[in-house]
């Protein structure tokens, strides 16, 4: 399924369900972003975005070249070991931790599959420790983990790598402020406008109703969408468990007819 | 009931946290991970076009600069086309500019800088003339959903006297906040940006 798959490559059982919803492929703008189901930017109980959230109304655009286009990737971008984390900066054995696999499809809000786009993601190790200058945890760096990965969706839009599971973490919020364990993701989409930076979380996770970076998003539903399911039909026996993260970026809209300039 | 549209929902966004640089700038977070790294440079030995440096911080509303914060930018070639598919001009395209590139603030000064080229003015699928722009992408601990905005060039008044995105900004005193400064250092061209997240000039953001 992917050139660059060091560990079996998984079947999405999916990839036989209807799609919602299939107009003709476009290359229109985008569909208008739902801004209710996005944390708004200024969000006190998040008390970094005070100073951080601008408070003028946003400006909006009909989108012209300058947001349908967007950076385009390719495997040439990637290097084989990039979606195995467990071996991508292994030194001298594995990296600590439950090991396990991280599937999805990157859609697009009509249900069809975001192909040959790039996705990044990073994360801490199993005790909560990020590899990162900036980070003072107790708790320690383990050799053998970076913490960071990519890979590009196939034609479907499915992607997958390996890893461990992150644990979680303290920080300074309020006194006693936990991360729930997450995996941070970049995607890109075919178009700048679809460019989205999110976090995953994973079923079950007790910290998840009281995270103040995740309670900033004023959706239930679009909150729960943020939260992998376990899916044994896809772990490796003795070997990895799997969760499956499904990513939608924006719908684009069709040109059937194109848009005349204003005064014309 | 009506016949159900059944559209999906696009994925909530989580802010990129402090330790946005492990996954998209590993060597500012302190290692080394990837045989092939993205980075501020756009520019090869070949890309055509006056070679520019973009230098510029992000201000909190207290005027500090943001100093874990990561932009991205976008933009066409020097003769006005970006590569991408959906860019149908004729103008030409230099398939080994990718046109974008992605930078961390200094973690001491919070300076950001682009290694670039000035872009062509742009002609859209309206055939409107568009003044040259960079389109800019922010992200940071705090910000919970990244922000658009665009940089204009000091150098370009006419072009941008009629660009039709700078015209829908109201007042016309806020235009002022999307346009980069032009300047002349050791034998370089320098474009200088701030962009104030807050305050009486915060920069103007777009939804997109
Ligand atoms: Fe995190």
């Amino acid at each position: 399924m992917n050139a660059q798959a060091p560990f079996p490559a998984l079947q999405d059982p999916r990839l036989n369900r209807p799609e919602p919803f299939t107009p003709p492929l476009g290359d229109g703008g985008f569909f208008q972003r739902d801004r209710s189901i996005h944390p708004p930017a200024h969000a006190p109980g998040y008390k970094s975005s005070v100073l951080r959230s601008p408070r003028q109304a946003l400006l909006s655009l009909e989108n012209s070249v300058s947001e349908i286009s967007g950076p385009v990737f390719g495997h040439n971008d990637l290097g084989p070991l990039d979606n195995d984390l467990i071996r991508n900066y292994a030194k001298d054995g594995d990296p600590v931790g439950e090991r396990i696999i991280v599937h999805g499809r990157v859609l697009d809000e009509t249900g069809r599959g975001v192909p040959q786009t790039l996705v990044e993601f990073w994360q801490a190790n199993s005790g909560g420790r990020y590899r990162h200058k900036k980070d003072t945890y107790l708790a320690p760096i383990d050799p053998n983990f970076g913490g960071c990965g990519r890979a590009l969706t196939d034609d479907t839009g499915y992607y997958y790598f390996r890893t461990v599971k992150p644990g979680p973490y303290p920080w300074r919020n309020y006194v006693n402020s936990w991360r729930p364990a997450h995996i941070h993701f970049s995607v890109f989409g075919s178009g700048f406008a679809q460019r989205l930076i999110t976090q995953m979380y994973f079923e079950g996770d007790p910290l998840i109703p009281v995270c103040p970076i995740l309670t900033t998003i004023p959706d239930k539903d679009a909150l729960d969408r943020l939260v992998a399911p376990l899916d044994l039909n896809a772990s490796t026996p003795f070997d990895s468990l799997a969760y499956r993260f499904d990513i939608v970026l924006r719908g684009q809209r069709s040109t059937f007819f194109e848009n005349r300039p204003e005064g014309n | 009931m009506p016949q159900q549209l059944n559209y999906l929902k696009e994925t909530a966004s989580q802010t990129a946290g402090p330790y946005v640089h492990i996954g998209l700038i590993p060597a500012m977070a302190g290692f080394d991970i990837f045989e092939k790294n993205f980075s501020n440079v756009l520019v090869t030995p070949n890309t055509q076009g006056e070679r520019i440096v973009l230098e510029g911080k992000v201000l909190d509303g207290s005027g500090t600069p943001l100093r874990d914060v990561l932009l991205e930018i976008w933009q066409a070639n020097a003769a006005g086309r970006y590569n991408h598919p959906a860019d149908r001009s004729a103008a030409a395209l230099e398939q080994d500019f990718r046109g974008w590139g992605r930078g961390g603030s200094d973690f001491d000064s919070g300076l950001v800088t682009f290694e670039t080229i000035k872009p062509g003015g742009i002609i859209d699928r309206t055939g409107r003339k568009c003044a040259p722009h960079i389109n800019v992408w922010i992200v940071a601990r705090g910000i919970n959903i990244g922000l658009n905005t665009r940089l204009y060039f000091s150098d370009e008044e006419a072009a941008n006297a009629v660009d039709p995105v700078l015209n829908l900004v109201e007042p016309a005193v806020r235009r002022k906040t999307l346009i980069a400064t032009r300047s002349e250092r050791g034998g370089k061209v320098v474009y200088s940006f701030t962009i104030n997240l807050q305050g009486p000039e915060e920069t103007v953001f777009f939804d997109v």
